[in-house]
């Protein structure tokens, strides 16, 4: 056996770093998030250098799999820079809506598509909705063992695995064999810098794009409609405070503060 | 699943061990349970605990108030797993058809539950931050996203049971409960058949961590991305033992390396704290971390920026830099221990 074929399930999502402007139209109650450019998802960079990792150990195939509407396949082409063979897009109107079981029934059958495979890398969760729902769910809609929070991983030519998860305080280690779907931790490792080399290399690889029609979903599982989850009302969480200024040079500042201290009871 | 929206079914909760206790959430979501049974006109409330030699575990829950306790108790069901664990779950669950189940968000808390979810085909809200079971009997589930920025109702109207995990230090535990409920033993070998077996735990490693915890502390001293460095990092963990409190971090300062591990990060992907005074340094205040520390008593933040919008999540504000005020402070605090008599030493 030479190699083994690994897919990786990667997320365009708006960039973490302008969370801060997103806003709750007050008119609609709608998310307004313009302006925001996408990126790939930061823990799928970490599950794309695992994957690269062991293809550099054992050879064989690394498919990057993502359901995002075909405008993002800029973001999946940058993902390809970092490496990978190819791309498959799962974008169809009807996917729109779908809550993480819907999703995980589409990645599902977007694996299907590019089977056989023998492992399965996703980043543990997404930095927008973050449910650490979909490597589990897509685990048991393919029928294959399936672990979360994975910080180590070592997988042997013969296919047997043994990998590192993060409990509270500890780690567990786990023995397996594949096929398998993994969520991992961005403790796992670091992702490589992308190289002009790879940036070129990206432009000859293929990226295919499958609508529900191909996929063979079931309509009536995916989406709004076939998701079981729906969202109600949309709030900014508030945490304001009455935010009093502590006016004086330092020794009154911290006398202020050692006041505090002692009317709650925490000193002296 | 009947998915019978408006019958008054069983709450449940799903119990987890830790080193032979339970762990803090499930109690924290066996008083949410509770609460929300008796603000709903009361309905069963049960637990469910997997593992292996548990039965005093389970009269533990049984006396915090759970009508109910069914217990999974085999050889194979310790350590967890989620092929055994959620092969009995999802068996129990779709026998009792639960209204309502309740998952603790722990590492793995948040497998369990999204495993069992996609065995059942019901809907499961991820690290919920409130819970609300409202009087046509569906279940409000507080969830964040964008970072904390965005708090969405999530509900799930047509399948049963509505399922939940719930983020660790949102709820208090119960008190004790003035009658005992029943532990109900199951044929766990029976809900093993014909399961199969595809992982094995083979070490688990518990390291205890250092200093005082984050959760249960009264004085939680944290530290941002504007602490600059491990060297003025020890400064935090100073004032820290000096009010017998513990040290938390942000996301940026976690990832810069400068503290003791992912343990002490407070925030939407790590902790939430309810210290009764938090003093914060070098914070810049993203919704990420102000999220976790919303319930802390009082909210002391020192950062150089005037305009920092931590400021406007905090009670008192200091407009100066951490490496003025903590000495200054660690000073005046010794002096107050002492007494006020004596001089600081000069450790």
């Amino acid at each position: 056996m030479s190699g083994f074929h690994v897919v990786v399930l990667v997320k365009p999502v708006p960039d973490p770093g302008c969370y801060a402007r997103v806003e709750i139209d007050p008119a609609t109650g709608v998310l307004a998030r313009q302006g925001m450019p996408s990126v790939l998802n930061p823990s799928d960079r970490h599950a794309l250098e695992e994957a690269l990792a062991l293809q550099e150990r054992h050879g064989g195939r690394v498919t990057l799999v993502s359901m995002t509407p075909e405008s993002s396949a800029e973001t999946l082409r940058e993902a390809l820079a970092m490496g990978g063979d190819e791309a498959v897009i799962l974008s169809d109107r009807a996917f729109a809506g779908s809550d993480s079981l819907a999703t995980s029934r589409v990645l599902a059958a977007g694996i299907a598509k590019v089977a056989p495979f023998d492992l399965v890398l996703a980043g543990n969760e997404s930095a927008d909705g973050g449910t650490v729902h979909v490597p589990s769910q897509v685990g048991e809609l393919l029928g294959v063992a399936h672990l979360v929070n994975v910080i180590r991983l070592e997988v042997d030519p013969d296919g047997s695995v043994r990998a590192r998860t993060r409990i509270e305080n500890g780690y567990v280690e786990v023995e397996g064999a594949l096929p398998m779907v993994l969520g991992v931790r961005r403790e796992i490792n670091t992702p490589r810098y992308t190289s002009l080399m790879g940036v070129m290399a990206s432009q000859g690889k293929p990226i295919r794009v499958f609508g529900a029609e191909e996929l063979g979903v079931d309509r009536s599982g995916v989406g709004m409609e076939g998701s079981n989850m729906r969202p109600g009302k949309l709030s900014r969480p508030s945490s304001r405070r009455k935010g009093e200024r502590l006016k004086g040079d330092t020794d009154e500042a911290v006398a202020r503060i050692v006041g505090i201290l002692r009317a709650e009871g925490v000193l002296g | 699943m009947t998915g019978a929206p408006g019958r008054k079914g069983a709450i449940w909760i799903v119990a987890e061990q830790a080193g032979g206790k339970l762990a803090p959430v499930s109690l924290e979501i066996l008083g949410q349970a509770l609460r929300m049974a008796r603000e709903a006109g009361g309905c069963e409330v049960a637990a469910v605990l997997v593992g292996k030699d548990a039965g005093g575990l389970a009269e533990e829950l049984a006396l915090f108030g759970a009508d109910k306790v069914f217990l999974a108790d085999d050889p194979r069901l310790e350590p967890y797993q989620n092929d055994t664990h959620g092969a009995v779950l999802a068996k129990l669950i779709a026998r009792e058809d639960p209204e309502v189940v309740l998952f603790g968000a722990s590492a793995c808390g948040e497998e369990l539950a999204p495993t069992v979810a996609a065995r059942l085909d019901t809907g499961l809200g991820a690290h919920c931050t409130d819970l609300d079971l409202k009087a046509d009997g569906l279940l409000m589930m507080g969830v964040l996203g964008f970072g904390g920025r965005v708090h969405t109702e999530m509900f799930c109207p047509a399948r049963r049971p509505q399922m939940a995990s719930v983020k660790p230090g949102m709820f208090q535990p119960p008190p004790r409960a003035a009658r005992k409920g029943t532990v109900v033993r199951e044929d766990a070998a029976a809900l093993l058949e014909g399961e199969r077996i595809r992982l094995r735990a083979v070490k688990v490693v518990r390291e205890e961590p250092e200093g005082v915890p984050l959760e249960g502390a009264e004085v939680v001293v944290a530290g941002g991305f504007g602490i600059g460095g491990k060297e003025p990092w020890v400064l935090l963990e100073d004032l820290a033992r000096e009010l017998s409190g513990a040290v938390g971090c942000t996301r940026p300062a976690l990832d810069e390396g400068w503290t003791s591990g992912e343990h002490t990060m407070i925030g939407t992907s790590g902790k939430t704290v309810r210290p009764k005074v938090y003093l914060g340094f070098g914070i810049s205040g993203s919704p990420h971390h102000t999220v976790g520390i919303k319930d802390a008593g009082v909210i002391v933040s020192v950062n150089s920026d005037p305009r920092a919008p931590v400021f406007e999540s905090s009670d008192y504000c200091v407009v100066s830099d951490f490496r003025k005020i903590v000495p200054a402070l660690i000073r005046e605090i010794r002096k107050v221990k002492g007494g006020g008599l004596r001089e600081p030493s000069p450790a």
